[in-house]
C-alpha cells in the first residue's frame, strides 16, 4: 500500500513538472524577459567595477553563469509562436535564425571560458568587454530600440 | 477669362523658373578643385571615420569586415527607403576618383561630384559642421581602403520624394551649413565633445524627432522620438526626467565604450553599431562626448506611448 502511494507521489510530481513546462512552453516571451533580466541584475557589480569599483571575483563569477545559462536556453525561448505580443524582439530573429542562435551559442561559449580567463582586475578588464559585445551583437540585429 | 489663363500661366512659368534656380545645388569647392588634396593623415582619418560612423551604413551588409564600405544597406524612413552608396576607393563604382574637395562637397553641402544633391538621410546636416583638416584626413584614410566592385541599387522612392532637384528646396527651408563653433566660456573638453557629437558623431540626427518634411525639430533636439526605421523608440537623451537626468559622466563613458546602461542592459539596434565604431576612438574623446552630452539642457521630445 505504501508502495501505491510513493507511485503517486511521484507520479503527481512528475505532472507537475510537465504542467511547470508547458507554462513555461505557453510563455515563451515572460520566460527569456526573466533570463535576460537576470543577467542584467547579475551584470550590475561587474558594470560598476568597470566603472572604477573594486575588483571582486564572486559577482563576476555569477554574471558569467547568468550569460552561461542565457546562452544555453535562449535560443528555445524564441519560438515561432512567440512573434508577437509584448515583445522587443524583431522578425529578423525567424528570418535568419541560425545566425541568432549561433550569437547565443558564442555568448555561452565565451562565458564559460572567461569563468577560467577571469583571475584577478587585470584580466577582468581585458576580457568581460568581449561579453558586453556579444550582448551588443544581438541587440543591435534583433532588439527595437526603446 | 482668356486674359487670367495667360496670367496664370505666366504665373506658373515664373514659379518653375524661380524653383530651378533657388533648388540649385551650391557646392562649398569648384569641380576639380585640388587645393585640399595633400597634406592628409591616414591615422587622424581612421579615428574620423569611426567618429563619423561612416562604417555603420556603408560596409556591405551580410560580412564582418567593417572597412570594406561596397554600401547597399537599407534605410527604410517615411518617405520609402534610401540604400547607402559604395564609398569604397573603386575608381567608377565607388569614390576613387573623388578629390578632397569632392568629398568635402558631398559631406558639407550635400552635394555630389556630378552637381546633384544628396538627400539627407546621408547627415551632411551634421558633417557640414566639420573641420575641413578633418576631411582631408578622412581621404587619406579612405583611400588605403579595399576597393569594392559592384554599385549600390538606387534609392526606391515614390514621387515626388524620388526628384532629386527638390531637395535644393528642402535644404532651402532647412539646412543651415556652419561649422561647429568653439564656445570660450566652456572647457576645452567640453569643446572638443561639442564638436564629435553635433559634427562628425551626427548623435541628434536619430535622437531627434522629425516634421513632416524629415527635417530635425529644432526645439526637441536630443529628445527622441519614434524610430524612423520602424518599430521602436529612440531615447531622450538630454538631462530631461524622461531623459538620462540620473546619468553621470561616467555612465555615459560607459555607454560609449562598452554600449553598457546603468541597469547593466546592452543597447541595441543602430546604437550597437554606434558602440563598435566608439571603441576605435581615445578614451578621452569617449570622456569629452560625455562631459558635453552631461551639459544638454532637458527638453520633451513626442510623448512616449505606453507598452
Amino acid at each position: 500500500m505504501k508502495s501505491n502511494w510513493i507511485v503517486a507521489g511521484i507520479l503527481m510530481a512528475g505532472a507537475a513538472i510537465a504542467a511547470g513546462s508547458v507554462m513555461a512552453q505557453s510563455d515563451p516571451i515572460a520566460q527569456r524577459k526573466a533570463i535576460m533580466k537576470a543577467m542584467g541584475d547579475a551584470g550590475r557589480a561587474p558594470a560598476a567595477m568597470l566603472k572604477g569599483e573594486p575588483f571582486a571575483l564572486a559577482p563576476v563569477q555569477a554574471a558569467l553563469q547568468a550569460m552561461q545559462a542565457a546562452g544555453k536556453q535562449g535560443p528555445a525561448l524564441f519560438p515561432d509562436t512567440s512573434k508577437t505580443g509584448d515583445t522587443a524582439a524583431l522578425p529578423k530573429i525567424w528570418e535568419t535564425r541560425n545566425d541568432f542562435n549561433a550569437k547565443f551559442a558564442k555568448l555561452e561559449k565565451d562565458a564559460t571560458e572567461a569563468m577560467s580567463t577571469i583571475k584577478d582586475e587585470a584580466s577582468f578588464k581585458a576580457v568581460y568587454p568581449a561579453l558586453l559585445r556579444d550582448c551588443g551583437a544581438c541587440h543591435s540585429d534583433y532588439r527595437a530600440r526603446r | 477669362m482668356r486674359r487670367l489663363l495667360t496670367i496664370l500661366i505666366m504665373l506658373g512659368v515664373i514659379a518653375a523658373i524661380a524653383g530651378w534656380f533657388l533648388s540649385a545645388p551650391k557646392p562649398l569647392f569648384a569641380a576639380g578643385d585640388k587645393s585640399l588634396e595633400s597634406g592628409g593623415n591616414v591615422e587622424r582619418g581612421r579615428q574620423v571615420f569611426f567618429a563619423g560612423g561612416c562604417a555603420s551604413c556603408h560596409a556591405t551588409p551580410g560580412q564582418s569586415d567593417r572597412l570594406k564600405l561596397g554600401g547597399g544597406v537599407e534605410m527604410p524612413s517615411p518617405f520609402g527607403s534610401f540604400y547607402t552608396p559604395n564609398i569604397s576607393p573603386h575608381p567608377t563604382d565607388g569614390i576613387g576618383s573623388w578629390t578632397v574637395a569632392d568629398l568635402a562637397n558631398a559631406m558639407m553641402a550635400g552635394v555630389a561630384p556630378d552637381g546633384s544633391h544628396f538627400y539627407p538621410a546621408f547627415p551632411y546636416t551634421s558633417y557640414a559642421g566639420a573641420k575641413i583638416d578633418d576631411i582631408r584626413d578622412l581621404m587619406a584614410f579612405l583611400r588605403t581602403l579595399e576597393p569594392v566592385a559592384g554599385k549600390a541599387r538606387d534609392h526606391a522612392l515614390p514621387f515626388p520624394f524620388n526628384i532629386r532637384r527638390g531637395l535644393g528646396l528642402w535644404k532651402l527651408a532647412f539646412f543651415r551649413p556652419e561649422p561647429v563653433r568653439d564656445d570660450p566660456a566652456q572647457t576645452p573638453e567640453w569643446n572638443r565633445g561639442h564638436y564629435l557629437v553635433e559634427s562628425l558623431g551626427h548623435c541628434a540626427e536619430c535622437h531627434s524627432p522629425r516634421n513632416f518634411l524629415g527635417a530635425i525639430t529644432a526645439a526637441q533636439r536630443f529628445a527622441g522620438g519614434p524610430d524612423p526605421e520602424g518599430k521602436g523608440w529612440v531615447p531622450n537623451i538630454t538631462q530631461s526626467e524622461n531623459g538620462l537626468k540620473t546619468w553621470d559622466k561616467a555612465d555615459f563613458v560607459q555607454l560609449l565604450e562598452f554600449g553598457l546602461t546603468p541597469e547593466a542592459d546592452t543597447v541595441g539596434g543602430s546604437m550597437g553599431s554606434v558602440v563598435k565604431n566608439m571603441a576605435e576612438l581615445p578614451k578621452p574623446d569617449l570622456e569629452a562626448m560625455a562631459t558635453f552630452l552631461k551639459s544638454l539642457p532637458a527638453r520633451e521630445g513626442p510623448p512616449k506611448p505606453a507598452k
